[in-house]
């Protein structure tokens, strides 16, 4: 049994998971005015500070969600229904054409409904998006309502160099959102320093609870809220906050940036390993992505002649789980965008798999990835491509 | 065995799954995604093809335990079932896309793929038997579907294993509420399930566009109507002909023949559509014979069956009728049987 799909998914951290169940055990919502509404509170406040703390940002800007998605749709439309309210002017949203779907289908959707235009912003065969291309697209940026590009790519791995995109955003005065869903604990990620404006994580990338997310928000930042109710955080976001969860997503991404380091380097000899070891059982096989700004846990590689599905079915079976790209509501494989962004075409997209390593990630793992995949490999390129 | 079960989301391939289970096998499941665009939700007993189907299936091989893939065979079934059925109805034949399915996608495209992952056959609801090797109608002669399997060749056959054909479709559901399967009440599907609102008519004047012509008495040989579409007529076809001249003999009138270069479509008297004679293009045997051959055949889905006699005519059979049979489609498959077991298939091309 060999886990390799943590970019999907990683373990909960066991001080994570205990932190919630501790949590889950008390009453109280964090609205109420009693002591054990205050007691949420203060949990609540705790685990904000923690959380604004590991990313270098002010707590007032912590707006905790229900996760990537969530934060993701609150920055593309919560931007540009602000901006644009601003001045009607601003409908042209900026986003890299390797977004992930909880970016890409929320610009499409401003765009089908909100009489948005999109650019997208291209990238190069290693999944890049060049500070040149973004001045390039943004023009004059006078019709330009934000730009978003994320911090790192879930599928290839490629990092995007987003200290310097948020300054050439803020050259025209554009706010600059970034999902950081799979940066957040990978990579050193410091909100003040990179200077963007918005900033998406989630909780269960690093080994807190699923369904906890946060965005970070600058407080200057305006923000038109998708969720009306209560105006729990900020006003930008309703909703009954899920302590328990919050709780064991500071505690996850304290852990997580603390450990960063030690766990990065570990991870990228691991994933090295991997590399090198696939290159040797599969000669053939093209690595995705920048070889050297990458997170330090992905490895996702191209096998020519065979389809990404049939490989994970056949790993699958002996307990190897790998992942064809992002997953999709149906189970119904496309080709990703995010390869064929970057020049690739369908049929080599299809032959693709990702494997990404995580926490509790060991040598085994990779040994037994590489002890099985000649033969899955041989026997998929027997199936073919379709 | 190692054996990949179809699991359309239904209750059939869902017990037939299960029975694979129980037999020892190991099995894993696959969805097939056929629909280019699933719909979200299915509507009524139509189609297979909507997410909900997916999830329902998925659900199956959860109870299970057992793996469970979604293949996405859209471009395979465009290709081969619905740019079939529109061929040959522009033709002026009458398809069986369902036949064409597991012709071209459920036992080529799905079990080569499955062979070639290693997997010794493939596992399908359908009602029907495989006795001994050699396919037979399925205990559950209002739910047999042998017609439609009939054009497996025996080498795809040697690799099918078809759970259910002892079972009635009452048994399959009650097995399936035993074994606690949330899908055991599901409706039956049936229409065509690539046309979501059961109007084949519209499908066809839509992908086809209007062909408009005339509708000719075979009698008097007088135009006695008019259509926008040969297209959407059958032969044996009695209902929205919408004749403005009426019979000489005030008789009801039917389709006898559709000619797509004319456009003409042919009608007359319920006797003028009796046959004696069907001919057909080349066949599949399933359980090979030395002709002539007495035995029955059936001529469309669920339809009765006649005595005949079969001689080989060119590439295909020439079928010698016992009793007439009236609207025999070209396009439908004549499908051989010696009581319960198929013999073979052929497409039908002309009836006289």
């Amino acid at each position: 049994m060999a886990y390799l799909d943590h970019a999907a998914s990683t373990p909960v951290l066991p001080e994570a998971l205990a932190a919630t169940t501790e949590a889950l055990a008390l009453t109280g919502n964090a609205s109420s005015l009693h002591a054990s509404g205050r007691r949420a509170r203060r949990l609540v406040e705790e685990s904000r500070e923690a959380v604004a703390a590991a990313v270098g940002a002010r707590p007032s800007e912590v707006v905790f969600t229900a996760g990537g998605t969530e934060s993701d749709n609150l920055a593309v439309k919560g931007l540009f229904w602000a901006r644009r309210a601003a001045d009607p002017r601003r409908t042209r949203v900026l986003a890299s054409a390797v977004e992930h779907h909880a970016v890409l289908d929320a610009v499409e959707w401003l765009v089908a409904h909100e009489g948005a235009q999109v650019t997208w912003v291209p990238v190069d065969e290693l999944g890049r998006v060049h500070p040149a291309a973004l001045r390039d697209a943004i023009g004059s940026g006078e019709d330009v309502a934000l730009v978003s590009v994320m911090w790192a790519n879930n599928e290839v791995g490629t990092v995007q160099p987003v200290q310097d995109l948020a300054e050439v955003a803020h050259e025209r005065g554009i706010p600059f959102h970034t999902d950081a869903v799979q940066a957040v604990g990978a990579l050193a990620v410091d909100v003040a320093e990179s200077g963007v404006d918005a900033l998406s994580l989630s909780g269960h990338k690093l080994g807190g609870p699923p369904g906890a997310g946060a965005l970070v928000l600058g407080r200057d930042v305006s923000c038109t809220p998708l969720l009306h109710g209560g105006g729990q955080e900020r006003d930008v976001r309703s909703g009954t906050l899920d302590v328990p969860a919050l709780v064991g997503l500071a505690a996850a991404t304290t852990l997580a940036t603390a450990r960063r380091k030690e766990t990065a380097e570990r991870l990228a000899e691991l994933r090295d390993a991997l590399v090198a070891g696939v290159h040797r059982v599969v000669p053939d096989a093209v690595l995705n992505g920048d070889p050297v700004d990458r997170l330090p846990g992905n490895a996702h590689f191209g096998f020519p002649g065979c389809e990404g599905d049939s490989l994970l079915m056949l790993l699958d079976a002996q307990g190897i789980e790998v992942s064809t790209g992002s997953a999709c509501t149906s189970g119904v494989a496309r080709p990703s965008h995010v390869l064929v962004a970057m020049g690739q075409d369908e049929v080599r997209a299809r032959g693709s798999l990702r494997f990404s390593l995580g926490h509790t990630s060991t040598a085994a793992d990779v040994d037994e990835l590489l002890a099985a995949l000649p033969a899955v490999v041989e026997r998929a390129r027997r199936v073919g491509v379709r | 065995m190692r054996l990949l079960a179809a699991m359309s989301g239904g209750v059939d391939s869902a017990v037939a799954a299960a029975l694979a289970v129980d037999a020892g096998h190991d099995v894993t499941g696959v969805h097939l995604a056929l629909a280019e665009a699933p719909a979200t939700l299915r509507t009524g007993s139509r189609g297979c093809c909507s997410r909900e189907d997916a999830r329902d299936a998925a659900r199956a091989a959860d109870v299970l335990g057992i793996p469970f893939y979604v293949w996405d065979l859209a471009a395979e079934f465009r290709a081969s079932v619905v740019a079939d059925f529109l061929a040959e109805y522009a033709a002026g034949r009458t398809p069986n896309p369902c036949l064409r399915c597991n012709e071209k996608v459920k036992f080529t495209a799905v079990l080569d793929r499955a062979l070639a992952l290693g997997f010794d056959g493939v596992v399908t609801g359908h009602h029907a038997r495989l006795v001994d090797g050699v396919l037979s109608r399925s205990v559950d002669l209002a739910k047999d579907q042998s017609y439609v399997l009939a054009v497996l060749t025996p080498a795809q056959l040697a690799a099918t294993v078809l759970p259910l054909g002892e079972l009635t479709k009452d048994e399959v559901r009650a097995l399936a509420r035993r074994r606690g399967l949330g899908v055991a009440d599901k409706p039956d599907s049936h229409d065509i399930c690539f046309i979501a609102d059961g109007d084949t008519a519209g499908f066809l004047r839509d992908h086809l566009g209007e062909q408009p012509g005339p509708v000719v008495d075979a009698l008097s040989g007088a135009v006695v109507g008019s259509h926008t579409g040969a297209y959407a007529y059958t032969v044996g076809q009695r209902r929205g002909l919408d004749l403005r001249v009426p019979a000489a003999d005030g008789r009801p009138r039917y389709v006898l023949s559709v000619e797509p270069v004319s456009r003409t479509v042919t009608v007359g008297p319920a006797e003028a559509l009796e046959v004696r004679t069907v001919r057909t293009g080349p066949p599949v045997w399933s359980s090979p014979r030395a002709l002539p051959l007495g035995c029955v055949v059936q001529l469309r889905a669920h339809g009765m069956v006649h005595d005949c006699t079969v001689a080989p005519s060119g590439e295909g059979w020439a079928i010698a009728l016992g009793t007439p049979a009236r609207g025999v489609a070209p396009g439908q498959a004549a499908v051989l049987y010696d009581g319960d077991q198929v013999l073979g298939s052929a497409t039908v091309v002309g009836a006289q």
